[in-house]
């Protein structure tokens, strides 16, 4: 079990909503952006001087720019419906961890400067002004949320805590209290062309070695190419699938199915990510920085298709903002949906029958499916709503012979987040992604002591990232955690068909 | 006509034009603020016709509510359904001729009051005896559900133990509707009946200006009313539109 200097949740045999204890979070707190990742990003440099009249204007200026948010501050009624609902509180205990407790840190100072009663009545209402305690409160708590939206289907209003966590970090950038990892990766995508900061050499040398290895493995050239012009397919995937576990299986398997469905495709060294941190901290203008570079590498390249891969917000951004924020694609071939995810591809080549594949290949693992927050509430695949639940399990499905879902009232769109979503996964936060992870580890526990599960597959770069590092905390193994294009690398069979 | 038939007739007359600015303003801004992003918690209908029916089973049945927590589910539905034909009943003081279906649903109104009581005491229990709710309860969230127990409790009170004059009570607020001051009679002095009222007052005063807002919010948030189409047609608010033209 991995050593930690907090104290890891036990996970008992039901779920169970803990008595809350206020306080035990409060000093939680990534670290704080510098100028240098701050400045990128258009945001200033250090807390200004003025910060209280700027953040105030601020929230007025995001008031008159997002429905959610003026919808949301306003509706609330305290029934408690989503107090028992997010993972960061069940493995917690924070009562500031309550979606409505934290959506309260910010409609409390709304309702100070915005509203009739907060302004004459602000004992009454419970509002308070913005102070530094107050803005300390925000930083702390409006970082741990990984805005999963599992409050929002709970809630009788659809309130999605995301939405005010995103305003609030954005307030706070705009005052110049940014968070590092987040702020300081949007940079590197800017510079660079991804997360991880990988430039092209060596993305290349990258790609040049996996296909080698996969030849030696397979017998079989499949090719993993780079800025190639006129390919049909341009796939955005996130940079983890490069080199990390299992991330980087996954990657195996989009090109073993493009391989052998004759698709031609290439990556783009200029659009080397799919994910887009923009959406993490609320800010519109650097979102659609972030996208565009994925229109204009489209445009680039000549290609006819966009394709995502396994990644959960970046599937929320591409599926529900791309057209939005970089559109319109009436430069792409029409006959496609723009974009599509890896999944909905290898699906429908499955449903064609193009694609073989040998299930017992995968016949040592027993597997599960972990439903990645942003992909379950907050996007689509296929045509009909739920696509996205019930198309990467019939992959998982056709390429395996053992699956047992979790607990029912733990995945679909009731699914828990990693526990390091939202801008969560640095290691500044380790204790928050422990304990956020607990009530997806108590579902695992159930199958793996009931079903005999040994593998959880995930289409998230994050969920995989996060799970390798919070499973052993749990006593599980670092490589349980499985893409579910690894599933299908292992099954596919290559060449020419029977 | 008494001071006190004078001060109740103003009153009505300021509460009435409070709840409609206040809450034309507040639906007049929820409507104005554009959405610049497709946000619906989905699975959400992929047509207008499929987002009717999801706002529907939202608001007559609570249905996210009901997959959240049953008791606070049962306990605001009640209240919620029993306010309803309390409501409906009440329209009896304000028509004439009285509307036949109103006669009808005359006995179930009068009972449903001990529901919506029930229902908010249910609620207010939640509220004391539940930790993580009484965390998140201000004093505001208290005087509304004591604001509402009231105007039941008084209510009832004036159905089924010391009774009004009712017929002078429609006389006065048909006065009122039609703006005839001068066949406006005295209202009654009545402890039950002046409370009643008053606490209405301030209940149409303070919708808009509250949490009673949910009522109006539920039909504006993006979660639930957006349709689930964002790679088939593009989505653009005119602030990112702007955006787009000044940028490039």
């Amino acid at each position: 079990m991995a050593k930690a200097d907090f104290e890891v949740p036990e996970l008992k045999e039901y779920p169970e909503i803990p008595s809350i204890t206020p306080g035990v979070m409060a000093h939680s707190r990534p670290f704080i952006a510098k100028p240098e990742h701050q400045e990128p990003l258009h945001f200033p440099g250090e807390l200004v001087d003025n910060w209280q009249e700027k953040a105030i204007a601020k929230m007025g200026e995001l008031q008159g720019k997002y429905r959610s948010l003026q919808v949301y501050l306003d509706s609330c009624v305290k029934c408690g419906a989503c107090t028992d609902k997010c993972h960061y509180f069940l493995g917690t205990k924070d009562p500031k961890n309550m979606p409505v407790a934290r959506q309260d840190l910010y409609r409390k100072v709304y309702r100070r400067y915005f509203t009739f009663a907060g302004k004459y009545f602000p004992k009454l209402v419970g509002a308070v002004d913005l102070t530094k305690e107050v803005l300390d409160d925000w930083y702390s708590y409006f970082h741990q949320c990984s805005q999963c939206r599992r409050c929002s289907v709970f809630c009788p209003y659809g309130i999605d805590t995301a939405e005010i966590s995103m305003a609030a970090r954005e307030v706070m950038d705009s005052i110049g209290v940014g968070q590092k990892y987040c702020n300081e990766i949007i940079g590197k995508v800017f510079r660079i062309g991804n997360n991880l900061g990988l430039p092209e050499p060596a993305l290349a040398d990258t790609l040049e070695g996996l296909e080698e290895d996969v030849e030696d493995e397979t017998g079989v050239k499949v090719r993993y190419p780079l800025d190639e012009e006129g390919a049909e397919v341009l796939l955005i995937t996130p940079s983890a699938d490069f080199f990390a576990e299992p991330h980087v299986d996954g990657l195996i398997g989009y090109g073993k199915v493009f391989h052998q469905a004759g698709i031609s495709w290439t990556l783009s060294s200029a659009a080397s990510e799919a994910a887009n941190f923009g959406m993490f901290i609320g800010s519109y203008e650097n979102m659609r920085r972030v996208s565009l570079r994925i229109r204009e590498a489209a445009l680039d390249l000549g290609v006819k298709r966009i394709v995502f891969g396994e990644c959960g917000h970046a599937w929320r951004v591409a599926y529900s903002f791309l057209n939005t924020l970089a559109g319109p694609f009436d430069f792409l071939d029409p006959r496609y949906p723009v974009p599509q995810h890896i999944c909905e591809v290898t699906h429908d080549l499955i449903q064609r029958g193009a694609l073989t594949l040998d299930k017992s290949a995968n016949d040592d693992m027993v597997l599960t499916y972990h439903d990645s927050c942003n992909v379950a509430r907050a996007s689509r695949m296929g045509n009909k709503p739920g696509g996205q639940f019930s198309i990467p399990r019939d992959i998982i499905k056709a390429s395996c012979n053992h699956f047992v879902d979790m607990a029912p009232d733990t995945i679909h769109d009731s699914t828990f987040c990693c526990g390091g979503g939202g801008g969560l996964l640095t290691d500044d936060l380790m204790e928050i992604r422990v304990k956020g992870a607990m009530p997806r580890m108590q579902a695992l526990k159930q199958v793996v002591e009931e079903n005999g599960v040994t593998h959880m597959a995930a289409i998230c770069a994050i969920c995989k990232s996060q799970f390798t590092k919070v499973l052993p905390y749990y006593g599980f193994s670092m490589d349980k955690i499985v893409s579910v294009h690894q599933l299908v690398s292992n099954a596919i069979v290559l060449g020419d068909k029977e | 006509m008494s001071v006190l038939t004078v001060v109740y007739a103003i009153l009505f007359y300021a509460a009435t034009a409070l709840l409609l600015v206040g809450l034309g303003y507040r639906i007049y801004l929820f409507w104005k603020t554009p959405a610049p992003l497709k946000i619906p918690t989905t699975p959400a209908p992929t047509t207008r016709a499929g987002v009717v029916y999801r706002l529907g089973r939202e608001v007559v049945f609570f249905e996210s509510l009901f997959r959240s927590t049953k008791w606070t589910w049962l306990f605001g539905w009640i209240f919620h359904f029993g306010l309803l034909l309390v409501l409906l009943r009440h329209l009896r003081y304000f028509t004439d001729p009285v509307w036949t279906w109103v006669s009808l649903i005359q006995p179930f109104g009068k009972y449903a009051a001990f529901a919506m009581v029930a229902g908010l005491l249910g609620l207010w229990a939640r509220r004391l005896f539940v930790d993580r709710v009484r965390y998140i309860s201000a004093p505001s969230d208290h005087l509304i559900l004591a604001l509402l127990v009231a105007i039941g409790g008084s209510g009832i009170m004036m159905s089924f133990v010391t009774r009004t004059d009712i017929i002078t009570v429609k006389e006065f607020f048909r006065g009122l509707m039609t703006f005839s001051w001068g066949s406006i009679p005295t209202l009654p002095a009545d402890f039950f009946l002046l409370v009643h009222l008053l606490l209405v007052a301030a209940l149409m005063a303070i919708f808009p200006y509250s949490k009673l807002l949910h009522g109006a919010g539920v039909f504006f948030s993006p979660t639930r009313n957006q349709v689930d189409n964002p790679r088939e047609r593009r989505h653009l608010a005119p602030w990112a539109a702007q955006l787009e033209n000044n940028g490039k």
